[in-house]
This record gives C-alpha cells, sequence and structure tokens, in this order.
C-alpha cells in the first residue's frame, strides 16, 4: 500500500503566542477547567486595547488563577495570598502610566484578601481587577471558600455549607468600584470586550467571570463540566445596569451577566496628582 | 490497633480523640489534609466539635484565641505563609496564657514559591510564647498531639505540633489509633484557669503598662520553666496509659560517642539507618533528636553531649547573617561547660531538598576527619554558583 504524499504542514502560531510564555506551557490547569478560557480572554482584551505590551503589569494572588501571572509574557508578579491588589496598589502609585491587571480567582481576592478590594475600590485606584470565580478553593482541593453557595458541598462542608456567599458585584458596586460587570467563561467574547473595557475605563474596575472547577467544586456537586457550562448558556440572563442588589448567584434562577456600573468619578492618581502635584508646582 | 494513615491525618485523629469543641481553618498546603479531615468529622457527627473555616489564617488564630478565652478546648492548623500571617496572633494566644493546641506542617516560605519541606516557618515564631514540639513519624505526631492538649492545659500555654512537609505529613505509615477511653484517661476534659462568665465578668487583653507588662512576660517565662519541670512527669502519666514515650531529647547510641549528630524531625529516621549502616563498617555516632525546641531543654542537650569530643548539628533551616538555628542553640546550651565538644553545624534538605543517607554521612565524616569546624555553617548538597 503506498502511503499518500504527506503534507508538511506549517504550524500555525496560536493568536496569543506573543503574549505568553511559551516555555511554560503546557499549563497546569485541569482539564475542563474554566481559568484558561478566562485567562484567554483577558489576554485577547489586552491585544485588542492596543496599548503597547510594556505599558501593562499582571499582578495574581495564589490559587489556580494565581499562576496567570505566570503565563504571561510581560511584568507579571505572582504574589502571596490574597495580596495581589496591594501590590498593584504600589505599582499604580510608583507608574501611574502603567495598566495594572490584577487576575486572581474569588478566594484570594474576596476572603484572605478581602479587605484590600474593598479599599482598592473605595480609593478608586485605577486598576483592572479580573476575579475567576468557580465558588472554591481549587488549588488546595476544594475548601469552602467566601464564594460558596448556601448549602453546597466543599471539603470543609460535606453536610452543605451552612454560610451564604458574597455578592461579588454588589460588594464592589458599595465599595465604590466604578466599573464592575460579570459574565461566564462561556461568554468569551462578551468577557474579552468587558476585560477590554474595563482596562481602558479610568478608576476601579471589576469583572467577575464565572468558571468552572470541576475537579474540586463540581466532583462534589454533582456537576460534570459540560453540565456546568450548559447551566451558564440556560440558566443566564444578560441583563445590564441591573440592581447590584438583585445579582446574588443561584443557578436555579436567572443567574444575571452583564455590565451594571460604568461611571466616572477622578480616580486615586487623578486626586493625588491635583491635591499634591499641582498645588505644589503652584505654590 | 494499628491502621495505615497520613502523618496529617494522625494529628485529626489525635484532635477528634482529644474530644476539642472549637475547631478553625484555613487552607494551605501541605496542612489542609489535618483540618479537612477534622472538618468531616464535625459533619458525619464523629466530633461533637464545632468547624469554622475561616477567612484567612489570622482569623484562625484569632477565632480559637475567642474560642478558647470562653473555656473551651481549641485547635487549628496551619503551615509556611499562613503561620507567618499568623504570627501577631501567635503572640495574643501565648500572652492570654490559652491553651491553643495548633498543627503546624513545616513549609518553606517564598518568594521563590515552594511548598516543601523547611523549618524556617516555625522557627521563625520561636519568641512568641509557644511550645514548640518536633515529631518524627505519624505515630509520633497522634501521640504529640494528644500530649500537647495535656501539658497545654497544665501550663497554660499554646503548643505547636510540628511535623515535617510530605515526609511525614503526607506519608502513609502504621499508626496505633488509641482507644477513646484510654484517651479520656489521659486527657481529663479542660478545666479552664479563666473563662468568659457573665455573672463574673472579665476583661481580657486590656491595656498593660510597663508597671505591669514585664511581670506579665515574666509569668510566660516561668511558665516556660515549669514545663521543663514537668515535662518528665506528663511522659510518664501518658506512658502509663500508651506505653510510649519520647523524652524532649532523644539520645541514640550516645554513651561513649565521639561525635554526636543533632538532628530533628523525620531526617532523625534517616540518621538512624546511617547509624546502624556505619556501624558495621567500624563508624560509630551518636544521635541526639530534640524533639522540644520551646522551651529548650539546654540543660538536658547539655548532659547528653559533655562528654562527646565533636558534635554535628544538622540543620533544615537557616537564620540568615548568622546560622542554622538548631546549632545556635545548642551552642548557647553548651557554653556553661568548660571544655565543651566542638560545634559543627551542616545546613541541608531547605525548601523539600532530600537528606539522603548520602548527606548524613558525608556530616559524619566531614565532622570525623577535622579539628575544627570552618567559619560558620557549611552548606551541603548546593550547587556550585558564583560567590556575590
Ligand atoms: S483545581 Fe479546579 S480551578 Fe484548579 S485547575 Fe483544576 S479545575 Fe481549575
Amino acid at each position: 500500500m503506498g502511503s499518500p504524499a504527506v503534507k508538511k504542514e506549517v504550524p500555525v502560531p496560536h493568536p496569543l503566542e506573543d503574549l505568553v510564555r511559551m516555555e511554560r506551557i503546557p499549563h497546569i490547569w485541569c482539564s475542563g477547567c474554566g481559568t484558561g478560557s478566562v485567562f484567554t480572554a483577558c489576554l485577547t482584551a489586552m491585544k485588542n486595547t492596543g496599548i503597547n505590551y510594556d505599558d501593562f503589569a499582571m499582578v495574581s494572588g495564589i490559587g489556580c488563577s494565581g499562576r496567570g501571572a505566570g503565563y504571561i509574557n510581560i511584568d507579571s508578579f505572582h504574589t502571596t495570598h490574597g495580596r495581589a491588589i496591594p501590590f498593584a496598589t504600589g505599582i499604580k502609585m510608583a507608574r501611574p502610566e502603567t495598566n495594572v491587571i490584577v487576575f486572581s480567582g474569588d478566594g484570594d481576592l474576596f476572603a484572605i484578601g478581602g479587605n484590600h478590594f474593598i479599599h482598592a475600590a473605595r480609593r478608586n485606584m485605577d486598576i483592572t481587577v479580573i476575579c475567576v470565580n468557580n465558588f472554591i478553593y481549587g488549588m488546595t482541593g476544594g475548601q469552602a471558600a467566601a464564594t460558596t453557595p448556601h448549602e453546597a458541598k466543599s471539603s470543609t462542608s460535606m453536610g452543605g455549607n451552612p454560610e451564604s456567599p458574597f455578592n461579588l458585584p454588589l460588594l464592589a458596586y458599595a465599595a465604590g468600584a466604578t466599573y464592575v460587570a460579570r459574565w461566564t467563561m462561556l461568554h468569551s467574547r462578551d468577557l474579552a470586550d468587558s476585560i477590554e473595557e474595563a482596562i481602558n475605563h479610568k478608576g476601579f474596575s471589576f469583572v467577575e467571570a464565572l468558571s468552572p472547577c470541576p475537579i474540586n467544586y463540581g466532583r462534589r456537586n454533582k456537576q460534570k463540566p459540560l453540565d456546568t457550562l450548559r447551566e451558564y448558556h440556560a440558566n443566564t440572563i444578560i441583563k445590564n445596569n441591573a440592581d447590584p442588589g438583585e445579582l446574588g448567584i443561584d443557578f436555579k434562577q436567572k443567574v444575571i451577566l452583564g455590565k451594571f456600573v460604568d461611571i466616572e468619578k477622578p480616580s486615586h492618581d487623578e486626586q493625588y496628582h491635583r491635591l499634591y502635584h499641582e498645588t505644589s508646582t503652584k505654590s | 490497633m494499628k491502621h495505615v494513615i497520613e502523618g496529617s491525618h494522625a494529628i485529626s485523629e489525635a484532635v477528634k480523640l482529644a474530644r476539642v469543641d472549637v475547631v478553625s481553618g484555613y487552607p494551605i498546603t501541605p496542612q489542609t489534609h489535618i483540618i479537612e479531615a477534622i472538618s468531616e468529622y464535625c459533619a458525619n457527627g464523629e466530633m461533637k466539635a464545632k468547624f469554622i473555616p475561616v477567612e484567612s489564617e489570622h482569623s484562625a488564630m484569632a477565632a480559637v484565641v475567642g474560642a478558647a478565652s470562653t473555656g473551651v478546648r481549641t485547635f487549628t492548623a496551619t503551615s509556611s505563609h499562613g503561620l507567618a500571617l499568623m504570627h501577631e496572633m501567635l503572640h495574643w494566644a501565648a500572652g492570654a496564657r490559652l491553651p491553643i493546641v495548633l498543627g503546624e506542617v513545616n513549609r518553606a516560605l517564598g518568594p521563590g514559591w515552594n511548598i516543601w519541606m523547611d523549618q524556617s516557618d516555625s522557627l521563625a515564631q520561636r519568641d512568641t510564647g509557644w511550645i514548640q514540639l518536633y515529631c518524627e513519624n505519624g505515630q509520633e505526631a497522634m501521640d504529640t498531639t494528644l500530649f500537647a492538649f495535656r501539658l497545654a492545659e497544665l501550663v497554660n500555654l499554646p503548643v505547636m505540633v510540628v511535623i515535617d512537609a510530605f515526609f511525614v505529613s503526607h506519608t502513609f505509615e502504621p499508626v496505633a489509633i488509641p482507644e477513646q477511653e484510654h484517651v479520656d484517661d489521659f486527657l481529663p476534659p479542660y478545666e479552664p484557669r479563666i473563662a468568659l462568665d457573665p455573672d463574673n465578668p472579665f476583661a481580657l487583653f486590656q491595656m498593660a503598662p510597663p508597671n505591669v507588662y514585664m511581670e506579665m512576660r515574666q509569668s510566660i517565662h516561668r511558665a516556660m520553666e515549669h514545663t521543663l519541670d514537668i515535662y518528665h512527669e506528663v511522659e510518664n502519666e501518658f506512658d502509663a496509659v500508651f506505653h510510649r514515650r519520647y523524652g524532649m531529647i532523644e539520645e541514640i547510641n550516645c554513651e561513649n560517642a565521639d561525635i554526636i549528630l543533632v538532628t530533628t524531625g523525620s531526617a532523625t529516621s534517616t540518621a538512624r539507618q546511617v547509624q546502624m549502616d556505619m556501624e558495621k563498617q567500624g563508624e560509630r555516632f551518636g544521635i541526639l533528636k530534640i524533639k522540644t525546641f520551646r522551651p529548650f531543654p539546654g540543660k538536658a542537650i547539655c548532659n547528653a553531649l559533655q562528654k562527646a569530643k565533636k558534635v554535628a548539628v544538622l540543620d533544615r533551616n537557616f537564620s540568615f547573617g548568622s546560622g542554622g538555628i538548631f546549632a545556635q542553640e545548642v551552642k548557647g546550651a553548651l557554653q556553661v561547660l568548660s571544655q565543651g565538644p566542638v560545634v559543627f553545624n551542616y545546613i541541608a534538605g531547605l525548601g523539600g531538598r532530600d537528606i539522603t543517607p548520602d548527606i548524613i554521612s558525608e556530616v559524619y565524616l566531614k565532622t570525623r576527619d577535622r579539628d575544627l569546624p570552618p567559619c560558620g555553617s557549611e552548606w551541603l548538597g548546593t550547587s556550585p554558583r558564583d560567590e556575590n
């Protein structure tokens, strides 16, 4: 049997190859994990802004999504648990012209680091915070987090979670964030567009990206990876400008996605410049 | 009866048997298995305790300080960065003289993220007023946890039960799990020295100006000294029930040994094997295992080492600008001797690097072949680099 002439395939470069440390690929994320899709949306958004890559910095905390900072080929920081936002704040203070993106998870940003989130929002620090919300501490094996749904099972709530989760967009809004949106990793275009808008937004911007952790959340809550995606498709509704008070997550009802807050307000560096630098040059 | 369980779960089992009332927990590798198992016991009713998955390690310690102040038995566990974050609260637990027990899995600190074995995390807490007990294997982890509750409640000081990341925490070994009734014989219900009580209200943690602060610190110091005094007695009680004891230190074939190797944790097991192997080749050294780091059993260590010519301290930790921490302490303890042994200090196994039998042999041979140690500590098994 003669074998047909093998056509030599020229490898097509990945469209985001210029933003990824290819030597670190394959990544650590499990198959069926949503973190990679959120990360792709983030890199796509960065690319689409047209901003020079040298004018970005990425900061991550700890957790599966925290590995993002190690895969991006720009200045990046893999910081301690919960502290991505204060690191980002320091970078922004020193280099106000830098677009600082915090890419981290719900456990990191809203439990151990919760205090930093509300204060950066209150200051209207001009940074972009992207939260991969998978309802669990994924990396350490699926313990109950500040986002774990009420009654959900986790390795530290096998009898069901007695606590209630944060409504993250409401928290962001109440603390003073000037851009707030929520998408799922399945809504990849909307998510990328939203992150792009968040980067271009002057002030504290927050994008929540719902994302499955089949290994450590789905498994204990009888949800296969595709079930979660179906839920993201069937049980969500886009409602821009929805009242942040209505944004609690309950997949038995419709989970609301969209852009909820987009207001103009002087950012921390603008206020600082006006009050300190402009006054000192005047006097 | 013996069960094959991992080191982490030896601690969880002991916490269950100790009838602890309140447990707080925050995940951090390689500790998480300890609190996961406990939370499961709470969920399935094996334990009557209340478990709270708090929002950080700082809160984990604060929550058990609060709970212990009401006069109940408490436990939490952590590792590495978690322990560092707890640091402030560790002072509060000891300062309030609360008998909290903490499971601590030794792990390296960043940066350079590293989840593996290294003692720098717990040793950095040496001045917080916590008793620190280091364990060699799963059985010792189980026994020490039970022992820790009794000791803590007798001296009113918190106790840290320390195990090696992975080498002990994730290693499955046969462990004798005692019967509940035996544990109850050894560990009576906790009778708090003070407890929040609306009929007799206390104001805890108030200002302590210069006229009282120093006495408060001294009382912690006295409690540490008292710990050294009663340790043996508490071990007698433990031994009477469980027929096992570990000692603050263990001397392994130290009689007439010219060279004594000082070890801690699981590296001691490797050293035991090397000791046996080398004995067959006509080489002889003693091993001194240090279990109790705080309070530091200086007198006992001095007695054990005074007849040796050379002491080789193997440190799995380092204090920058100084040296291995156990070596510093051992040198300090030997100061009272007019002609004590020469102390060599070797650094090995940081950040999870294995301390192999070859490394232990190297420690012995290097010590045997030289009269005096080189200046400072000697790092073993590192790759040669440009010095800067
Ligand atoms: S543990 Fe969960 S969040 Fe982490 S990589 Fe796996 S699926 Fe993703």
